[in-house]
């Protein structure tokens, strides 16, 4: 049984390659489970990394590896029969929210991953219309280009697909589309994708008075808040997040300028991020 | 619960534990805003140090294992984290270590004009092989850095020290002796070790990790009442501590302050306050005072 305690060791099911860079380890084990949580996964003997779930039914579920670092390219080399340990799942997860009549869900490359199981929870018959706005640097990024029955907008940095610009581009001309000039136009946005474009999303949403849930990343050891590896500000990423609203996010003075490395050393977020992408 | 710790009005008797939630401005002013009298800075080292790889903490249900392994910006890449903490409300205990006894000094010397409200020593960290617990099994080496450190810090210095010390009263004792202004016992039991049996590899990557959280009160209980008897200045409690039962237990055996970090784990950063709600109900409830419970474990004894 996957629990937040001790990693359970389980076998790597199958494995769906989605491109050269991404590919979903999946296991047949049920875990409990809320769009937007993670969980830690451990291969013995090389490191231990937070996953979000990407995929998930009552007695499965599956992450999608963006083979990068060391771990990551590991990971991605494994394939039916080969164990990880899994512990979690972790964090707070997306508030789904009641009687949402229309949300929006902006996607930057891997931030896929924590909001399809978001999109789907959504797709069911008294859900919310969703407009999905999907955005990589090139067509090969795109996660999931078959996987929902709602319509999604795309784009593309070098335009190999859909719209030749940014996610945000398009969550700015949709609202103006959308707009009636009295409700706001979306009950909810949700977000996820690289730190930037979750914040540019943020100040779009403020400014049209639209609520706004986004999912931060930082470099995690615990996963249960106490280490402090990914504190934000004043917020614990593993445990008042991964999620965070926008009450949340407009006193986090870290969002979108600092970050800590693995010596707990803040830096700002740019050279963070290289960090993270070697 | 205002409580006079070493010269310094702290607004309750509860401290972080070091190495608990880090050394971000914003994040130790939330603790002290739920509750915390006193935030301890995580451990402070003489040089950038990432610590271990992953997995470094788990939680076994009853407490959990570490081994971090010390990860620190090193001492003189903190200035912004300083800067920030100049502009604070709240008091800080600064926690440092060394892999000497001249980079203790050095560390404590710099640490010691940024401000901080205190200095702890982590004479007593079991996840590193060069720093920490090497210093504090040992009465003499306790003794040289404490009093070392002591010749160059203008703030109240107090001593970490580990449970894996055959005789922590003696420790304790050498620390006095060397000019420590208070105890501060204890850090994490052990080291321990769990095992997958599954890969048949241990977990953490450092493979042993210090023990925490519940299942090591007993021990911290039994240290601080041992190290009680032995000095006469302040000890800040903490090993288990996750209730206010717990906490006046250990007041009991002979603490002036309660150090909490795992228990965050198991309740949340608002534990503090929980805390401080449950021992001011029982203190009320039978009508006394933590001044007339402290070290009453031993007043039969005496």
């Amino acid at each position: 049984m996957i629990t937040q305690l001790m990693p359970a060791m389980v076998n790597v099911a199958d494995k769906e390659v989605h491109s050269p860079e991404f590919a979903t380890l999946y296991v047949n084990e049920p875990i409990d489970f809320k769009p937007g949580q993670f969980v830690m996964v451990w291969i013995p003997g090389v490191d231990e990394k937070p996953y979000t779930i990407s995929h998930h039914s009552p007695d499965r579920f599956g992450i999608t590896v963006e083979a990068k670092g060391i771990f990551s390219k590991k990971a991605v080399s494994l394939g039916p029969g080969d164990k990880i340990g899994i512990r979690g799942p972790f964090g707070n997860g997306f508030n789904l929210g009641i009687g949402h009549k229309r949300v929006g869900v902006v996607a930057g490359g891997c931030g896929m991953a924590p909001l399809a199981p978001l999109v789907e929870a959504f797709q069911t018959h008294d859900g919310p219309e969703v407009l999905l706005i999907q955005g990589a640097r090139s067509k090969s990024f795109l996660l999931y280009p078959d996987r929902f029955a709602a319509k999604a907008e795309i784009c593309t940095d070098d335009g190999s697909k859909g719209y030749k610009g940014f996610v945000t581009d398009i969550l700015v001309k949709k609202i103006n589309e959308l707009s009636n000039g009295s409700t706001p136009v979306f009950d909810m946005v949700y977000a996820c994708g690289p730190e930037i474009m979750m914040a540019k999303v943020f100040e779009i949403c403020e400014a049209h008075g639209i609520p706004c849930q986004v999912s931060l990343e930082r470099y995690m050891r615990c996963g249960f808040g106490v280490c402090g590896a990914c504190v934000c500000g004043h917020a614990v990423v593993c445990k008042d997040g991964p999620v965070f609203g926008s009450k949340m996010l407009r006193t986090m003075e870290d969002f979108n300028t600092r970050a800590l490395l693995k010596t707990g050393q803040p830096v700002p977020l740019n050279e963070y991020a290289t960090w993270r992408c070697q | 619960m205002q409580t006079s710790f070493l010269g310094k009005n702290l607004h309750t008797p509860l401290v972080l534990a070091s190495g608990v939630l880090g050394n971000n401005k914003a994040i130790l002013e939330r603790v002290w805003e739920n509750g915390c009298g006193l935030p301890t800075m995580k451990s402070i080292g003489p040089a950038p140090r990432e610590g271990h790889k992953n997995p470094t903490v788990i939680d076994l249900g009853n407490g959990m294992i570490n081994a971090v392994g010390l990860p620190s910006p090193g001492y003189l890449n903190m200035e912004e984290e300083w800067q920030e903490l100049s502009s604070r409300d709240f008091p800080v205990n600064a926690s440092i270590y060394g892999g000497s006894v001249d980079e203790f000094v050095r560390v404590a010397e710099f640490v010691s004009a940024k401000g901080p409200d205190f200095i702890e020593l982590n004479i007593s960290c079991p996840n590193s092989d060069q720093h920490g617990m090497i210093f504090g099994v040992n009465a003499r080496s306790s003794h040289d850095v404490v009093a070392a450190v002591k010749k160059v810090v203008d703030v109240p210095l107090i001593a970490k020290l580990t449970p894996a010390a055959p005789d922590i009263a003696g420790i304790a004792k050498a620390c006095e002796d060397a000019g420590a202004d208070a105890i501060c016992a204890i850090n994490t039991a052990g080291p321990g070790m769990v095992i997958d049996i599954e890969s048949r590899q241990p977990v953490l990557a450092f493979k042993k990790g210090g023990l925490s959280g519940p299942m090591i009160k007993p021990v911290a209980v039994r240290c601080v009442y041992d190290i009680f008897r032995s000095v006469s200045i302040p000890i800040i409690g903490l090993g288990g501590i996750s209730t206010g039962k717990d906490a006046l237990e250990i007041i009991m055996a002979g603490a002036t302050l309660v150090g909490i970090g795992t228990a965050v784990r198991y309740r949340g950063i608002t534990v503090f306050d929980k805390v401080n709600k449950e021992i001011d109900d029982w203190l009320a409830a039978r009508g006394t005072t933590m001044e007339e419970i402290r070290g009453a474990a031993h007043r039969e004894a005496l």
